[in-house]
């Protein structure tokens, strides 16, 4: 009965349907979103990770003054040798490399003692006030990573590399010695007291995640409370521990602002301050190798914590659920560890402000005194005494400029990337199972693994010159907004991705099939059923963005400057106290988003912290 | 005027997975078409093909005149002009919709006046007995409400084809026998060319002007209830249909009108097959007798399980099991011997090999 459809059709009416059907294809939603986030990605992420690789293999205008016959834009591996054999290589490259190793290490170590502690007294003991912990140990997390580094600074410095003296100089009358004012135990412990949140929370929610029965099971069997931990509970919580510390410590690598308020002044260089040093002088072919050195270490770390831990899984590895029975009774020591641990927190999260606000009250630096105290760092007029020059900031129309710049910065990200958000959990999701999806997951999750820095520095070689229809966008406000939004991809991805999976297929479906066509689909049921994805989305994107340093600080102008740029340039320029006035103005900035953020999450900041 | 719905040579892959293959079958207008057959078996890919929520590898739809999908062609119509409704398993209402809007949604597309949304949301809730629920969110309401309003989303804006995979499968025992009641005469009224999935018999049975038997993507019978049931295509549909199952009798058909099975004679028309058979024979088409009779066989009874309106009765000789179904409770005890006689009008003969029906030629 079916000859016709077995005789082969003419070859004019099989192409035509061939390209129908290719074009029924193209043209069905998720493929022309893929399509065109595979086009955004491979423009935002792509191209300037080769663009940047190429540079490091080619000589640059800047090479010409060390290699006599060399030609820009030639073929060489200088620059390769240079950082990785050559007499300055030890200085340049491997120095800062193992000061980078030494601070990751001893900044995941102390942040996982402090977290990990905290967490399991938190959630294993019948410890009173753990509400009140679990709120407070947000939040150092939520101010700018490198704030306790600029209060260590007022409290410690000994002046022997200028600036002003810190508050022990003045009480004390002496300095105190170099090795607490700056260099790597300073840069460790206020980097930890900054990550151990991160830990704080990855540890609980492991601990969380336990189901107590596997325990009582095991209690019951006549297991000892040692063997009970050690081969049920650790078992079961190590994975999480350790993909906890991979990452803390890959994130601690690529960090720019502790390192460069209390190692720079010292010559205490990392990789990330190093890149930096190297971009200022436009060694751009030198600082990408270092680039590309830290995404290669970046890289291991996250291959190896999936090697351990399991595919993507340390990317969710928080919001475990789980209910538990037994906690282990602390009796007397109950109320002291309370008041010990609240102390503690209230002590790291309010003393660097206090400290900081009272360094920009000191008329005479280095005078602590009450007499001293004074509003001319905020409001004074401009005085050449005083700040060489520069009026109080809050007078400083440069300041409002950053402050605006910031706003606006975090604002435009923030939209975009939630928009990019939706769209990509929308092709990804709808695609679930084709090449293409996958591919798009893929690409989306690059970004994950290279640290700030480096991104930065990626988008240093792309856009100097134009890419196809875009034009250059160097120092201009646009490229802080691309390397912020391609930054966050991967975030926005699975935040897209988790809320289109909530969506059922059918609801969409169902619409489609009331004659809906893709346009209604979106806006009349997709959209306002990932509403709330994107407004969480949206605010956590503005909070992250207001204090992100590392990824647009190789890449801001004096016109594009936003505040936390501003700290930096300001410290660097020897204005501590202007510095500590706009970090106080950022924080501020950065609370109020945070308070909008928990009005509408309910108060739960837990989620979106970044991870 | 209610249409036709025509299915030609249709397949649809998954990977290796063959979903649906080489289906050939028509709907005939304001008939009510059943998929049926076990999980996994193609029954949802099948319909959500018609549907255009699939795009098939091969093969041609039709509904009414109107070609909707051809792979040689290249053509596939949006589901949104394929001028049908679909009631989904979980139903698939609106959670961000009021009942009102759910069901004004499709209306709105199709820019209809206000006057007649509404008068179309009345009628449609008055249809399904839901009226004054308008203002209700789909959370706001049982399992079994939203059943129905899923229904009336479907009724209000009155295509010419109604397809529903299980739509009843999430409700509860209760339930379900009244809404297949009120399904079965809302398709009376509206009188729209029905393809329904479920994969529970005697909702195929009782609800089917057709019954669609399927297995791994093959279409194995397309038939009446009521010949699906008394002459399955082949030992699989023979197998499904029926509870309790069916008895097969594996035996040797010897050419002449009769088959042997393990000690004992069947009187059958085998229509000349000879060789490795199977006799088919329906638990309630046994005779059942304590004491000998011309033409019965001797069995031992194993086990009785009374249910209220019937018996079932587990017979075995040697290694032969039949099982057995009588009306009211049984009064026969364990280990009695029972002589068991098979109604010939009702025995199905099959190929063992082929597994098919043998049938005149
Ligand atoms: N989207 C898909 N991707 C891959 N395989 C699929 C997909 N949908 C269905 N299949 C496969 O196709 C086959 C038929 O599936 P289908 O859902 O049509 O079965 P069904 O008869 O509706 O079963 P059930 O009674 O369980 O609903 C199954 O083997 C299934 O695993
Ligand atoms: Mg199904």
């Amino acid at each position: 009965m079916t000859n016709a459809a077995i005789t082969p059709s003419p070859l004019l009416p099989r192409l035509l349907a061939t390209s129908r059907r290719f074009f029924r294809w193209v043209a069905s939603p998720h493929v022309v979103l893929s399509l065109i986030m595979l086009a955004v990605m491979f423009y935002m992420v792509i191209i300037p990770l080769y663009r940047m690789l190429m540079t490091t293999i080619t000589f640059q205008e800047n090479d010409l003054r060390y290699v006599r016959d060399a030609v820009a834009g030639e073929f060489t591996a200088f620059h390769w040798l240079r950082m990785l054999t050559s007499q300055i290589s030890k200085i340049m490259t491997y120095e800062p490399l193992l000061h980078s190793l030494t601070i990751s290490l001893g900044a995941t170590l102390l942040s996982f003692t402090i977290g990990g502690a905290m967490a399991w007294m938190v959630v294993r003991t019948d410890m009173p006030g753990r509400k009140i912990i679990n709120v407070l140990a947000v939040v150092p997390y939520i101010m700018p990573s490198w704030t306790i580094a600029m209060a260590w600074k007022v409290l410690f410095n000994n002046g022997t590399t200028g600036g002003v003296p810190g508050v022990l100089m003045f009480v004390t009358g002496q300095a105190p010695p170099d090795w607490l004012s700056f260099g790597p135990l300073p840069i460790i412990v206020s980097s930890a007291l900054h990550y151990y949140t991160f830990f704080f929370l990855f540890v609980s929610a492991a601990l969380m995640s336990i189901d107590s029965s596997l325990e009582e099971a095991g209690e019951l069997a006549g297991a000892s409370r040692w063997r009970i931990l050690r081969k049920i509970t650790f078992p079961l919580v190590i994975p999480a521990l350790l993909s906890g510390f991979i990452m803390t410590f890959s994130k601690t690598m690529g960090t720019f602002g502790g390192p460069n308020v209390l190692g720079v002044p010292v010559r205490y260089y990392t990789l990330s301050t190093m890149i930096r040093s190297n971009t200022t002088i436009s060694a751009y072919g030198d600082a990408f190798v270092l680039a590309i050195l830290l995404i290669l270490f970046s890289m291991l770390t996250i291959f190896l914590n999936q090697k351990i831990v399991g595919t993507r899984k340390s990317f969710e590895t928080i919001g475990g659920r789980g209910f538990m029975a037994q906690k282990t009774k602390l009796r007397n020591w109950r109320g002291f560890l309370t008041t010990v641990i609240v102390i503690f927190q209230v002590l790291i999260a309010v003393l660097p402000l206090v400290l900081l606000v009272w360094s920009t009250l000191m008329l005479r630096t280095g005078d602590y005194s009450l007499s001293n105290l004074s509003l001319a760092h905020w409001i004074g007029k401009s005085d050449v005494s005083i700040n060489s020059g520069e009026p109080g900031v809050l007078r400083n129309p440069a300041i409002y400029r950053g402050a605006w710049n910031s706003i606006k910065l975090s604002l435009y990200t923030a939209f975009f990337t939630a928009f990019l958000g939706v769209i990509l959990g929308y092709a990804i999701v709808k695609g679930r199972g084709t090449r293409l999806a996958k591919i798009v997951e893929q690409l989306a999750f690059i970004p994950y693994v290279i640290p700030g820095i480096a991104f930065g520095a990626v988008y240093i070689s792309m856009f100097t010159k134009p890419v196809g229809p875009i034009p250059p966008l160097y120092g201009t406000f646009a490229l802080l907004v691309v390397v912020s939004v391609a930054k966050h991809i991967p975030y926005s991805s699975r935040t897209g991705v988790s809320a289109m999976l909530q969506v059922g297929r059918e609801l969409e479906e169902a619409a489609a099939v009331a004659g809906a066509n893709a346009w209604q689909r979106f806006w009349r049921i997709i959209f306002p059923l990932t509403s709330t994805g994107f407004v969480s989305g949206f605010l956590l994107t503005f909070i992250t963005t207001m204090r992100e340093l590392s990824l647009i600080i190789l890449l801001v102008t004096p016109t594009t400057a936003v505040l936390a740029s501003m700290t930096m340039r300001y410290i660097e320029n020897g204005n501590e106290q202007q510095a500590n006035a706009v970090i106080i103005l950022l924080i501020t900035l950065v609370l109020i988003g945070n308070f909008i953020i928990s009005r509408f999450r309910g108060g739960s900041l837990k989620k979106g912290l970044g991870m | 005027m209610a249409t036709t719905i025509t299915v030609k040579d249709l397949t649809k892959r998954f990977g290796d997975v063959i979903a649906v293959n080489r289906v050939n079958l028509t709907v005939e207008p304001g008939s009510f078409l059943t998929l049926l057959g076990p999980s996994g078996c193609g029954k949802t890919t099948l319909l959500r093909c018609i549907a255009g929520l699939e795009d098939p590898d091969e093969g041609e739809i039709y509904i009414g005149d109107k070609l909707v999908f051809s792979h040689a062609k290249g053509i596939s119509i949006q589901p949104g002009h394929r001028d049908l409704g679909l009631v989904f398993q979980n139903y698939a209402l609106w959670p961000h919709m009021t009942v009102f809007k759910n069901i004004t949604f499709a209306l709105e597309i199709q820019k209809l006046p206000k006057s007649e949304l509404e008068k179309r949301v009345k009628e449609a809730l008055a249809e399904v007995q839901m009226s004054g629920y308008e203002d209700r969110y789909p959370r706001e309401m049982s399992g079994g409400q939203q059943q129905r309003i899923a229904l009336a989303r479907m009724l209000a804006y009155r295509p010419k084809v109604f397809l529903m995979d299980e739509p009843l499968s999430n409700l509860d025992a209760r339930l379900r026998m009244d809404m297949r009641a009120e399904l079965k005469h809302l398709h009376h009224v509206a009188g729209a060319t029905t393809v329904y999935v479920t994969h529970d018999q005697v909702e195929a049975l009782t609800m089917s002007s057709k019954i669609a038997v399927m297995k791994d993507g093959l279409l194995q019978q397309l038939d009446t209830p009521d010949r699906v049931y008394h002459y399955p295509a082949n030992l699989f549909v023979a197998d499904f249909i029926g509870n309790p199952k069916v008895n097969l009798l594996d035996g040797d058909a010897n050419g002449n009108n009769s088959v042997t099975v393990g000690d004992f004679k069947v009187e059958i028309a085998t229509y000349g097959m000879s060789g490795k058979a199977v006799v088919a024979v329906r638990p309630e088409d046994i005779a059942i007798s304590t004491r000998p009779d011309p033409g019965a066989v001797e069995f031992i009874a194993y086990s009785v399980l009374p249910s209220g309106a019937d018996s079932t009765i587990v017979a075995h000789r040697g290694d032969i099991e039949v099982t057995v179904r009588v009306m009211g409770i049984s009064k026969i005890r364990l280990d009695e011997k029972i002589w068991l006689k098979f109604d010939q009008q009702a025995l199905n003969l099959y190929d063992k090999e082929s597994g098919n029906l043998v049938v005149a030629k």
